[in-house]
């Protein structure tokens, strides 16, 4: 092998340890609110509470609070500047669920789909009471 | 006489565990669909992304006639993939405008340089505002808008050959 030659490969191996990953970052600096707080301290605490509960849309195990994908600076953006706005958490959390269903919020609500989660637990308890009542007043 | 309710809890746990084994064999669905379909396009008014195209504004989306919006982005690598298939809707006469996410004027004229410009209109989004707005959760997206500026349709993901005819029966109906 010429000298070039293993310069080459040597070169190729470098450039392959810092390959571009599939999923390529912008080149724009994070949005203004995306990881400043807002002046006011009540209104950042709010903020924060409201982001903790809406998820990510690109990493879907992760809140925006949690996140360092781009999109997700951009929803914290979007939130603070709300907040700062005096926009009420909730008509934030429902303008997004507009957008993107249920997924997009972690706050849990009862709905046409979700119900049997609150029930059936509730259901449980019940039948489990009975249950023991019923062996109760059998030994007595 | 056997008591068979004895047998319900354990038919019960062999419901749940058929149900959870048929559940985990199944690819999950990582794909947000947007809820804005049949509502109409929000306000905005994004600057020009490239300077040989001009700006994007909604009114612009709301001329009688139905087009595809696009969105995407000069750092996306599934929308390089995408171009040649733009380049045929273009070609069969659709319109196609697009929002560039995040993207920095040169880095969308390198891009448009590079693998081809099928679109009349690019605004750029900075901030992911409109892509929030239309509930767009990545790029790229490509959401079929009707002649009022109502979102009709939308395709997540690169578009490849084979999903554009589904695209021009869409746009079709949209007319």
């Amino acid at each position: 092998m010429s000298v070039s030659r293993s310069l080459l490969v040597t070169f190729s191996a470098l450039l392959a340890m810092v390959a571009m990953p599939a999923a390529a970052q912008d080149s724009l600096p994070p949005a203004p609110y995306a990881y400043n707080q807002l002046a006011d301290p009540e209104q950042e605490a709010v903020a924060q509470d409201l982001m903790e509960t809406l998820r990510c849309l690109k990493c879907q195990s992760q809140s925006i609070a949690d996140s360092d994908a781009p999109m997700a600076g951009d929803m914290r953006h979007q939130v603070r500047t709300r907040i700062e706005m005096g926009e009420e958490p909730e008509a934030i959390r429902a303008w997004l669920v507009a957008r993107y269903g249920d997924y997009v919020s972690y706050a849990p609500t009862v709905s046409e789909t979700t119900w049997p989660l609150f029930a059936v637990p509730l259901l449980l308890i019940l039948l489990a009471a009975i249950i023991l009542w019923r062996r109760l007043r059998a030994r007595t | 006489m056997k008591r068979w309710t004895l047998w319900v809890p354990l038919a019960l746990f062999a419901l749940f565990i058929g149900v959870a084994a048929y559940q985990l064999t199944q690819p999950k669905d990582e794909f947000i669909a947007s809820t804005m379909i049949g509502e109409p396009l929000p306000e905005f008014d994004l600057r020009a992304a490239s300077l040989d195209r001009p700006a994007l504004k909604t009114g612009d989306l709301r001329d009688g006639k139905p087009r595809l919006l696009n969105v995407f982005a000069s750092w996306c690598i599934p929308c390089i993939a995408e171009a040649p298939h733009l380049e045929t809707l273009r070609r069969q006469g659709v319109d196609i405008v697009a929002v560039a996410i995040r993207d920095r004027p040169q880095d969308v004229a390198r891009f448009l340089a590079n693998y081809g410009n099928p679109y009349s209109r690019i605004g750029a989004d900075d901030l992911s505002e409109v892509q929030l707005a239309i509930g767009s959760s990545g790029v790229p997206e490509t959401f079929v808008v009707d002649g009022q500026g109502i979102i009709r349709y939308q395709h997540i993901g690169d578009i490849r050959a084979s999903d554009v005819p589904l695209l021009m029966q869409k746009l079709a109906e949209a007319q």
